[in-house]
């Protein structure tokens, strides 16, 4: 996935503060949470720039499929085996009959189903990933065999 | 609520949506499972008498005469019908006089001994309620059979295991690779390929509390100290073990006798096909033996030179259902089983269709048709029908086939 550092090789460096941040590696953070968005750092869109701004907006182009909690999911890589499922500790309080013992979800306030032999993101405020408090959670990243889900 | 018959987890938990026939959703299905449901709609059978269109009793009447010309048939396939097709299947093959085989599974070793009581036992739900270690030897079940670890073997809270896989499930993999299934678990022994009889004397040492004389020693040893504080234990044997071990599976026995001086280890066989342990328990009841019979003699036969070889090279007609041996078998014995008039009953299209003689679809178990199969641990599931379809079931074919003859 990408990283901070990366998004911070692609920048002015110039730490010119024009984007509201002290600094370059500071606001390449805040594009990786998507708290702001490319065209934010004026100086990048200078012609100098272009081919540092054409590499940037591929970098982070699989970004803008990521749901509110940054999670991403490659359907081309799933199994189906339902393992992020019943590992989702979310899951397993909202559904203590179904998800919990292994079984498919019953209850319609879990995050994440199989639906169509791959995983599928529903309720995504449910997760502990949510909003500014957020706790990192990796529940569902770390029980995948084939790494098609993962967080931005 | 639908049961899965894409493999010998036979998962009950499966939620379809239908339009005009047509599946449009299913839930909880793995990719394998969603796999064998679409195939519903595309790739299906239709009866054919001599390579022309026919109708169902013209194909009935054909596979009839085939059989009743034939001296020396063979009945080949088998794990992937339901128990009640099976047992139809036993006796025809006792009247015709025929060779039944069931699709080759190196699995027979093992289950052998499981179902003779050799080797103990338990069920899945056993497993999800008690087990703290479940170790996979020589089997890879996230890809196999996708949703074991999650519905049994590792994730879920069980009775006994509220706390699961954080804190009160241990995962070890035995394989000569890092499969997809080692790179969720914390263990992961590499063996050389072949490498599994001196990996159970290694571990037999370190149980004994000696050092052992070959293997990563370390290793080892930490090993033989998760095993000795183990509660409860699922040891999952796969191909990889099975074929490794082939003359030296007493010396595995021994191994689990040692074991279960310690806690209650129980062996699970990982059979592939749905219905495969179904078969060998069935031949097992019936006949005595496993996998493989002959009623040549009017007697049931079995012996271990019976091999698939020799069966296709001697027949002179099969019968193969549910299954796709000329894909699947090697490519001399798929050559001499191809010259014989073959009859292929199957809801599928594939290979051993594409060659047969005669061909005569079937509905698909768990959705177009009702009946019962056995899961891999021998616990029995019984599935309905969901999709009302005009085709028959594999045991209603076989007993067409068999007032026809």
């Amino acid at each position: 996935m990408v990283n901070a550092m990366e998004v911070y090789q692609l920048l002015p460096k110039t730490n010119c503060k024009k984007c509201g941040y002290p600094t370059c590696i500071a606001f390449a953070v805040a594009l990786l949470n998507r708290e702001k968005k490319i065209e934010d750092c004026p100086p990048l869109l200078e012609p100098k720039y272009s081919e540092k701004l054409k590499k940037l907006r591929e970098l982070l182009a699989p970004l803008e499929k990521a749901s509110e909690t940054g999670l991403i999911i490659h359907e081309e890589k799933c199994f189906g085996c339902g393992n992020c499922v019943v590992a989702c500790p979310v899951n397993v309080a909202a559904d203590p009959t179904g998800c919990a013992i292994g079984l498919g979800p019953k209850s319609d306030r879990v995050i994440l189903v199989v639906e169509d032999g791959v995983v599928k993101c529903l309720n995504a405020k449910e997760c502990r990933r949510f909003g500014p408090n957020r706790i990192l959670c990796n529940a569902c990243t770390a029980t995948c065999p084939s790494k098609a889900i993962e967080f931005v | 609520m639908s049961v899965c018959t894409g493999c010998s987890l036979l998962c009950e938990d499966i939620e379809v949506e239908l339009k005009n026939g047509a599946i449009t959703q299913t839930k909880n299905l793995c990719r394998k499972g969603q796999a064998h449901f679409q195939s519903l709609s595309t790739e299906r059978t239709s009866p054919i008498v001599d390579g022309e269109q026919a109708s169902m009793e013209e194909a009935f009447s054909r596979a009839a005469k085939i059989l009743e010309e034939s001296k020396r048939p063979l009945l080949y396939g088998w794990s992937s019908s339901s128990s009640e097709a099976q047992r139809v299947g036993v006796d025809l093959a006792r009247r015709l006089g025929a060779t039944l085989y069931g699709t080759p599974s190196s699995q027979g070793l093992l289950l052998e001994r499981v179902l003779a009581g050799r080797l103990p036992t338990c069920t899945l739900d056993d497993v999800r309620n008690l087990a703290d270690l479940s170790l996979f030897w020589g089997s890879d079940p996230s890809n196999s059979h996708p949703r074991l670890l999650s519905r049994f073997a590792y994730y879920p809270r069980g009775e006994k295991r509220q706390k699961s896989y954080e804190e009160e499930r241990t995962c070890v993999v035995v394989d000569v690779r890092k499969s997809a299934t080692a790179t969720l678990c914390q263990h992961l022994i590499r063996l050389p390929p072949r490498g599994d009889t001196e990996f159970i004397s290694a571990l037999a040492a370190v149980l004994e509390g000696k050092i052992p004389r070959t293997g990563d020693k370390k290793r080892m040893i930490e090993l033989g100290t998760l095993l000795r504080k183990t509660e409860f234990g699922a040891i999952f044997c796969g191909d990889g073990l099975v074929c490794s071990l082939k003359e030296e599976a007493d010396l595995f026995q021994s191994l689990i006798e040692q074991l279960n001086n310690i806690a209650p280890f129980r062996v699970l066989p990982m059979v592939g096909h749905y219905n495969s342990r179904g078969f060998n328990q069935l031949l097992l009841e019936q006949t005595g033996f496993l996998n493989r019979v002959s009623f040549q003699e009017g007697q049931a036969q079995h012996s271990q030179e019976q091999s698939i070889m020799e069966a296709a090279r001697s027949c002179d007609a099969a019968l193969v259902i549910g299954s796709d041996p000329l894909s699947s078998l090697p490519f001399s014995v798929a050559r001499a089983l191809a010259k014989v008039p073959l009859i292929a009953i199957d809801p599928r299209r594939s290979l051993t269709t594409d060659a047969a003689r005669v061909v005569i679809p079937s509905a698909m178990y768990g959705l177009e048709a009702g009946g019962s199969a056995l899961r891999m641990d021998g616990v029995k599931v019984e599935f309905q029908l969901i999709v009302e379809s005009n085709l028959m079931p594999d045991a209603e074919i076989l007993k067409r086939i068999g007032e026809a003859v």
